[in-house]
């Protein structure tokens, strides 16, 4: 018993247990701003380098997501804003991939793709091939949401006066939405992109567990489901960061891609 | 957008209202849905008499056929019954938890609009480090300290959605505190606990149930993502996520097991969102287009 108790005494010393909550809390605030978040629990690492080394996939899979999002989202929205049958085709495939969690979807492509077809790998992420079934499975959903933003904008913008005169100037329809209506639509597109951030972030770690990949999602998952929340705390932790970084930078991003707001807001200052 | 003219809006303005409603088709469609996943949820028993979790090793991984309508999976257990039942995992888990963000967020968020200074600060401030994460981790952050299971999960899901409630009960109470009959009301002599109960909570917490409808969806898709990754209901449970988790395994053989979870997750948040945005549209004084 003795012997438990000193035990018990020595990891109290090793971990600062024996210390007020508040000076714990203080030292852990004061490691994590040095990039120091402790040691796994369960894998006896260091948390950081853990980090670390599983960015890079997760990285690859979000910007991949990002990329078709984004693609699919500008595509249907140049292809169908303003004509009648195309939009409601679109807006009807929109709310079924909204509707859709990314999870099942991803098993839908595994099937047909890798066990059907044997067009990707099951799983793993060593070629680049491996990586386009994931950025399917997570972006569609996202450019979904994007895309029926950006239609409505869109549409809006081709009743503005100065398209009327653009297409005085002989513009074709194309020309007319690609040069000068996508740029208004974009402006509420871009409100989207902390949630766009977020969802990202979140769907790359159910995403990861379908596809069998590596990456901070995996850890995470793993990290939960032991409690291992040295894990947990820095993945959080760092994901908390880069989502409000982004989504204060698309703040700024906003006045800069608008005059108007800039305008509005000096008066609002008179 | 073309101005409707005078007949027509005389027209909008005569039909009743549930008539003009069922008239969608789409709109039927999705009631009729709803009304099965409700029954399945309520009362399973009337749509299948199989037993969800029995297992018979002899029947596992059959196809589709006329006594096991959706197939049977790895443990030959009939992937229909397991269906039916999951709706009342899946289904009261997405309700719980909108329920549980729907009644904290409308009383954080009138609690804010209503003290102002240092509560409305204290809230705002805890509001902004909720919605610092993203919904999803800050659900796993949660479970990573109580562990996973059904009502952890609903916990974990309902308080990473308070935010989206609270803001919107928040500043609607603002705008109603402000308004002009609330002002007038007040020169009547009205008691604030009156004057709150009567003329302020009504207008305020209007949009709650709308918000819920649209958020239900996401909800019912988060849960079953969580489930999907072990941290909601525990096998035998036929939860829908955690079924699709299973299927995962099995994909080569019996792609069965892996389609009806999904599609039935799918079409119910469809349903959930054509009401949703109906209800939207009606509110705002819209008519769909």
């Amino acid at each position: 018993m003795a012997n438990v108790a000193t035990v018990e005494a020595a990891i109290r010393l090793e971990w600062g247990l024996d210390k007020p909550l508040l000076t714990q809390y203080l030292t852990y605030l004061l490691r994590v701003l040095h990039g120091d978040f402790g040691r796994s629990y369960i894998l006896q690492t260091d948390v950081s380098g853990l980090v670390l080394s599983q960015m890079l996939p997760t990285l690859k899979l979000t910007a991949a997501a990002l990329f078709v999002a984004v693609v699919f989202a500008v595509t249907s929205a140049l292809l169908t804003a303003g004509k009648r049958l195309p939009r409601s085709i679109a807006g009807g495939v929109e709310l079924i991939l909204i509707s859709t969690p990314s999870f099942w979807l991803g098993i839908v492509l595994l099937f047909i793709f890798s066990f059907t077809l044997k067009l990707f790998p099951v799983a793993g992420d060593r070629t680049f091939s491996a990586l386009v079934l994931p950025a399917l499975s997570l972006g569609l959903s996202l450019g979904a949401v994007i895309g029926q933003v950006l239609r409505e904008g869109l549409e809006r913008a081709l009743e503005e006066p100065f398209m009327l005169t653009v297409k005085s100037w002989g513009a074709n329809d194309f020309v007319l939405k690609l040069r000068h209506g996508l740029r208004h639509a974009a402006l509420p597109a871009v409100t989207l992109a902390g949630w766009l951030v977020g969802n990202l972030l979140s769907g790359a770690v159910i995403t990861e567990a379908v596809f069998g990949r590596p990456g901070l999602g995996r850890i995470t998952v793993d990290a939960v489901l032991a409690h291992d929340l040295p894990v947990v705390l820095a993945v959080a932790i760092l994901s908390a960061f880069v989502y409000v970084a982004l989504s204060t930078l698309v703040d700024v991003l906003y006045l800069l891609l608008d005059p108007r707001l800039r305008n509005r807001n000096l008066e609002a200052g008179h | 957008m073309s101005v409707s003219s005078p007949s027509e809006r005389e027209a909008g303005r005569h039909q009743p209202r549930l008539r003009a409603r069922l008239s969608s088709p789409g709109l039927t469609v999705s009631a009729i849905f709803l009304l099965l996943v409700a029954i399945a949820t309520i009362w399973p028993q009337v749509l299948t008499t199989t037993n969800p979790i029995a297992a018979d090793p002899l029947q596992a991984q059959l196809p589709p056929s006329t006594e096991h309508w959706f197939g049977t999976d790895h443990l030959g257990r009939d992937v229909f019954a397991r269906v039916i039942y999951g709706a009342r995992y899946s289904i009261l888990i997405g309700v719980s938890a909108v329920a549980i963000a729907a009644i904290a967020g409308a009383l954080l968020g009138l609690l804010s609009g209503l003290a102002r200074g240092l509560i409305d600060e204290a809230i705002s401030r805890f509001l902004d480090v909720i919605s610092s994460f993203p919904d999803l981790l800050l659900a796993l952050v949660l479970i990573s300290f109580t562990g996973p299971g059904t009502i952890n999960l609903i916990f974990a899901l309902g308080v990473a959605s308070v935010p989206r409630f609270a803001r919107v009960v928040r500043a609607q109470t603002f705008v109603i505190a402000k308004s002009g009959y609330v002002e007038q009301a007040r020169t009547f002599g009205l008691r604030r606990s009156v004057l709150v109960a009567r003329h302020i909570l009504p207008h305020a917490l209007a949009q709650v149930p709308i918000l819920a409808t649209i958020g239900l969806g996401t909800t019912i898709i988060q849960a079953a993502g969580l489930s999907f990754l072990g941290m909601g209901p525990q096998p035998p449970a036929p939860e829908w996520g955690a079924m699709l988790a299973e299927a995962r395994n099995y994909l080569r053989v019996a792609w069965w097991i892996g389609v009806w979870p999904g599609l039935a997750i799918t079409l119910t948040v469809i349903s959930i969102s054509v009401f949703g945005r109906r209800w939207q549209l009606a509110f705002e004084g819209r008519r769909p287009s």
